[in-house]
């Protein structure tokens, strides 16, 4: 018997050796891939995760996708305008853009897909990103009819969109996975079960999805019914493997199974040893922290912000605490990417700096105490993840807030929920929090901290900074957006209403065989779209 | 014979009703909430969001719920994989997990008694020492560092040889299975190998060795029909609940070999608190366990006629 085990374990050995796989196929225009997790379902209307939110633009496309340089060009729209007082907009569709099954995709797959995902019943955690459309936020909360909502198929290659508010970025909108068209025969013939499986989705993107089998494998293959197939290289993606855990996929690289992955802390030293050409990226995400601000919270107190502000050094956090490539020094809420008026907003309209003094945090501390009317501050809760990563920057925190200013920092380390739902009620003094971009403007940013913004989970309200959000939102001109922005970054920096700490980046290897690969701060990131493999 | 396997039973279905309502009680308690995400939600689409996973009910109503649901087996649906049914899931999963835990056990058991045997046979002498002291390792070395030693291993011997002999990660072959099973069979192995070596150890100086040696019985006939035989009971005793322990336990295994099974969802759920998960994957593990747990209790019977199943 283990004579037979063993010649069936060296033959499978020998077969598996004569059929080498290899990530990137030149013949083939294939290539291999690693997933972190289990894409939860593919339904545009509902993802939420960065998973879904990288296949999805692969198999779907929208109006409009963004370029390999991260510019809008026409997706099934070929032409759009926007009225002259920003109040609407106008899609005109290309005939031959079709769903893999050869019908073609009109206007009413649109208008479907935005309508089911504002139902109160579908319960999309992304509908807000619907809002801007007239009547969305009202029937999203059951008072208004879905047919009140401002998107019509005047006839089936156009659509006219009402918006609530002139909104300067609606087009880019139409980019994200949230206004994906869905066709609703096809939708209503899977009930329940719609994107569940390979076979309960059809695609109008650049590939189809054919195979998945569930927490082991996706395949993604050369859609020929796409209307810009030529622009296509690549025949197949095929994500291989799903694991969480950095050290397998930096061994399936390693190994020549994957294309790509990405490396933390401590595989880094790894691929660093073997000797791998490390790549980094900026992923646009913004890393702070955040104060409860909270009424009777003595976080509430701005001369204790404004000391922890003249005590924290980003540049020194970013290159001893952080210590791998890629992070930025973080300066204000507005990441360096985002566009301004003209060129990028930080450039038009630089941040002001606390500089990193004793003295002048020791004073601050001083007047803090005295308005809190005690003499020594109680323990602090810092809440933070449980990452390592998390850990790491927590416990600098503590040490650098008890040497400096003789603060005592209790770490509150949590899971993923547990931390939201302290954040949520409020049951903290910091919190290590962090947000990403979901379009490319810079309210994506910019209305965080409004006071009816329910991710503002430090409560912070400033009537000031309220309208300024409202001037951002309600003008279509570059100019008085920018400069509202700009005087919002001042208040920021003046009420300290938070830390920011750094500007995330990410490190990763990259089969230098395939080239193409956009990484993007919005959009699927990396995009394999235009990618190829070379010999 | 039959009236005492019904009886274990029934005292399993209790067993396993007493695990579901301790799970649920306990996934209730803990801090947290099931439907919060990055990014907050109004209250509108919180209540719908409630409405369909029932969460808008009071906790002893949803425990009735469960419970009626349970019975018909149906376990509901996924809260992180919106679509797909908590039966699904183990449908699709579990065969792969039993698979690997199979293949561990088979590993294990093999090894355990052979290092065992041999180790008792040799005792304190070097080939005992060295086994023993690797034994200490096999039960203290948590099976994360194995798991990516093991991993680191096969990148090696691939890249010493230039291509992919055995797969560093993934499913599907039987070369796939190899060193994943390897690796979350060695506790168990080592744990196995002690326990015969001390049954060996305590059978050889029994008096009926020392008749069959008299006879004139060949060595070999008496390590195999007489030492063996009646040693390997404890470690029988042990392998219901390691084969349950084992195919349930692979998490870390599954992980680092990216092994679709359903120990990452037993995992994930619990981090997630993806309550349909929790529930369905604890009460089938739970189910398992009991009915392995039985059928040893039964199988022992057979071994060893000495015991009377009554």
């Amino acid at each position: 018997m283990k004579y037979l085990l063993f010649l069936i374990a060296l033959w499978s050995a020998i077969t598996s050796a004569q059929a080498p796989v290899t990530s990137a196929d030149f013949e083939n225009q294939t290539i291999s891939i690693a997933l972190t997790q289990e894409p939860p379902q593919l339904n545009g209307m509902k993802a939420t995760d960065q998973v879904s939110n990288f296949i999805l633009p692969h198999i779907m496309e929208g109006l409009v996708r963004y370029d390999r340089r991260g510019r809008i060009v026409p997706g099934v729209a070929h032409r759009w305008e926007i009225d002259p007082d920003g109040m609407g907009a106008t899609f005109w569709l290309r005939e031959n853009a079709l769903w893999s099954d050869g019908k073609p995709v009109t206007a009413n797959d649109f208008v479907f897909a935005w309508r089911t995902t504002l139902a109160p019943k579908t319960a999309s955690e992304y509908a807000f990103i619907l809002f801007p459309i007239k009547n969305a936020e009202a029937a999203n909360k059951g008072n208004a009819k879905l047919t009140d909502i401002g998107v019509t198929a005047v006839d089936d290659y156009t659509i006219r969109v009402e918006l609530e508010r002139p909104t300067a970025y609606f087009i880019k909108l139409t980019a994200f996975a949230t206004y994906f068209p869905i066709r609703e025969d096809f939708f209503n013939s899977r009930g329940d079960s719609y994107a569940a499986d390979a076979q309960d989705l059809i695609f109008n993107g650049p590939f189809r999805l054919t195979e998945w089998v569930h927490s082991a494998s996706l395949k993604m293959e050369k859609n020929e019914t796409y209307w810009n197939k030529e622009k296509i290289t690549l025949n197949q993606i095929n994500a291989a493997y799903i694991t969480e855990d950095s050290r397998a996929r930096l061994n399936l690289f390693i190994d020549g199974k994957i294309v790509h992955t990405r490396l933390d802390g401590e595989t880094y030293k790894d691929a660093l040893t073997q000797k791998q050409r490390i790549r980094s990226f900026s992923t646009g995400s913004i890393f702070f922290l955040e104060y409860n601000h909270r009424e009777g919270r003595i976080t509430d107190n701005l001369n204790l912000r404004r000391a922890i502000q003249h005590t924290f050094d980003s540049d020194k956090f970013v290159n001893n605490v952080l210590a791998t490539p890629g992070n930025l020094a973080a300066e204000s809420l507005f990441p360096v990417w985002l566009q301004g008026v003209e060129d990028k907003f930080r450039k038009e309209y630089p941040a002001a700096v606390a500089v990193v003094d004793q003295e002048l945090a020791a004073e601050y501390l001083a007047k803090a105490k005295a308005e809190l009317g005690i003499d020594e501050f109680p323990a602090l809760i810092l809440l933070s993840g449980n990452t390592p990563t998390a850990t790491k920057q927590a416990e600098y925190l503590q040490g650098l807030l008890k040497s400096r200013l003789g603060l005592d920092i209790k770490i509150d380390k949590q899971t993923f929920k547990q931390r939201l739902a302290k954040m949520t009620s409020g049951d903290f003094d910091f919190v290590l929090a962090g947000w990403g971009p979901d379009f490319d403007d810079i309210m994506t940013f910019g209305d965080l901290f409004a006071s009816w913004n329910l991710n503002n989970r430090g409560r912070y309200s400033n009537p000031s900074y309220d309208e300024l959000v409202r001037v951002a939102l309600n003008n279509v001109d570059p100019k008085t957006r920018m400069d509202a922005m700009a005087k919002l970054q001042k208040i920021i920096h003046d009420d300290a209403v938070i830390l920011p700490m750094y500007e995330q980046g990410v490190i990763y290897l990259m089969n230098s065989k395939v080239r193409g690969v956009v990484r993007r701060v919005v959009g699927p990131d990396p995009d394999y779209t235009y990618s190829r493999v070379i010999k | 014979m039959l009236a005492y396997t019904l009886k274990r039973l029934l005292a399993g279905i209790v067993t396993v009703w007493f695990i579901a309502t301790a799970t649920f009680t306990a996934m209730h308690m803990v801090p947290g909430d099931p439907l919060m995400n990055d990014k907050a939600v109004s209250a509108e689409i919180r209540a719908n969001l409630e409405r369909k996973y029932g969460l808008d009910k009071s906790a002893p109503e949803q425990y009735v719920i469960f419970m009626k649901n349970m019975l018909s087996g149906d376990f509901g649906i996924s809260f992180t994989q919106q679509n797909r049914q908590v039966n699904d899931i183990i449908r699709d999963h579990f065969p792969v997990s039993a698979t690997l835990g199979i293949m561990a056990i088979f590993f294990a058991t093999i090894g355990g008694v052979l290092w065992g045997a041999l180790t008792a046979l040799y005792r304190n002498r070097l080939p005992d020492i060295i086994i023993m002291f690797l034994v200490i390792l096999g039960i203290s070395v948590p099976s994360f560092v194995f798991a990516a030693l093991g991993q680191l291993l096969l990148v090696n011997i691939n890249s010493l040889f230039g291509a992919s002999i055995i797969p560093v990660a993934g499913w599907g072959t039987f070369s796939h299975m190899l060193m994943p099973s390897m690796v979350l069979g060695l506790g168990t192995m080592a744990l196995l190998t002690r326990l015969m070596r001390s049954s060996m150890l305590e059978i050889v100086n029994e008096d009926y060795i020392r008749t069959a040696r008299a006879k004139g019985l060949s060595p070999s006939r008496i390590f195999f029909r007489h030492q063996l035989r009646n040693a390997i009971l404890p470690v029988i005793t042990v392998l219901g609940p390691q084969i349950a322990a084992i195919t349930t336990g692979g998490f870390v295994v599954e992980l680092v070999f990216a092994i679709p099974g359903l120990g990452r969802y037993f995992v994930q759920a619990v981090q997630q608190l993806d309550y349909t998960v929790i529930m369905g994957t604890t009460v089938f593990y739970g189910a398992f366990l009991v009915l392995m747990v039985i059928l040893v209790d039964i199988l022992y019977g057979f071994i060893d006629p000495r015991v009377r199943l009554s």
